[in-house]
């Protein structure tokens, strides 16, 4: 398969990468260059935060990271109600170029798992507003159908727990997520390395998105490359069709000809 | 006049416009949010919208952040 041409397309727009990254936790902004480009991501979310306007010699990530080479994607982290979020949401649209979010409006700060009811609400207000909304949610399919069904063009389930490195929790809640709904699946945070990548777009996953597996990595730049091919193989994987799980063996070479 | 300037509070002329209080504080407009008395302004009125006295503004930008 031509990987180059397999791109994703969400709300009319096209991705090249099917690895997402995110840019927080680096040691400074060469490193997270750096590593973004080992990912070969094409997707960067961002925070939005208030400048610091006592030290202005802090460089801006903007700087490393050119928005006419990179969709910058903001996120409303951080956000427990949907007021917050939607200000945040506001914010970065007004800060940025664009009209895409990754709308987040967690539960709590020791799972930061989402609060899928604030986020309904936060999304149906983005929506009306014009935004194209990437909401991050639970493995749940219900919710997920929920977020579809009030217009977000692609949904973005969890892994894990954020930062967690847990990798894929609930494969089989993934699995029902991708038959319900018809729009790209982005799974979002818990990724701990590689295979974990891997299984997800095997799985039959859009893209990952992650941040921390690449950044807490002991040598981010190696991982970053290391997700880059992850991704693909899943990806490659899955186009191609894996074989059927069997309990006994089946020999691969032919018993003719033999002595 | 005294306003406040995300959270601190800072001294500036009166009558001083969004634009002029980013360009004293050496922001680049193209790449900050304004949030003036929690309505969020558009880019395009930093050169006329004036400032007065007690005004809460806030000055966002991107940041480095991601799934964690």
């Amino acid at each position: 398969m031509d990987t180059i041409n397999d791109r994703l397309v969400i709300a009319g727009r096209e991705f090249k990468s099917r690895l997402w990254v995110g840019t927080g936790k680096y040691k400074d902004f060469v490193e997270t260059k750096k590593a973004i480009d080992a990912s070969g991501a094409d997707v960067v979310t961002v925070a939005v935060r208030r400048v610091n306007i006592t030290d202005r010699s802090k460089e801006n990530l903007l700087d490393y990271l050119d928005p006419k080479k990179y969709v910058i994607l903001p996120n409303t982290a951080g956000c427990y109600t949907v007021e917050d979020a939607v200000r945040y949401a506001r914010l970065a649209r007004a800060a940025g170029v664009s009209d895409l979010v990754k709308l987040e409006v967690l539960g709590d700060e020791k799972t930061l798992f989402p609060d899928t009811v604030g986020l309904l609400e936060a999304a149906k207000i983005l929506i009306k507003e014009g935004f194209i909304v990437l909401p991050y949610t639970n493995d749940d399919p219900i919710v997920a159908k929920k977020l579809v069904d009030i217009g977000c063009p692609a949904v973005m389930p969890l892994a894990a727990p954020i930062g967690s490195g847990l990798g894929i929790r609930n494969p089989y809640n993934l699995k029902i997520i991708m038959e319900t709904v018809k729009v790209p699946i982005i799974v979002d945070a818990g990724v701990g390395t590689a295979s974990d990548a891997a299984l997800a777009m095997e799985y039959g996953a859009d893209a990952v998105l992650m941040n921390t597996a690449i950044a807490g990595a002991q040598d981010p730049i190696a991982m970053a490359e290391a997700m880059k091919y992850g991704v693909w193989a899943g990806r490659l994987a899955y186009k191609a069709g894996r074989i059927p799980r069997k309990l006994y063996a089946t020999a691969s070479s032919p018993i003719e000809g033999m002595l | 006049m005294i306003i406040h300037v995300n959270g601190e509070s800072r001294g500036i002329g009166d009558g001083q416009t969004v634009a002029a209080l980013l360009h004293e504080l050496a922001i680049r407009a193209d790449r900050v949010a304004v949030e003036l008395n929690l309505e969020i302004l558009d880019r395009k009125d930093f050169e006329t919208r004036g400032l007065r006295e007690g005004d809460r503004v806030e000055i966002l930008s991107f940041i480095g952040g991601g799934a964690r």
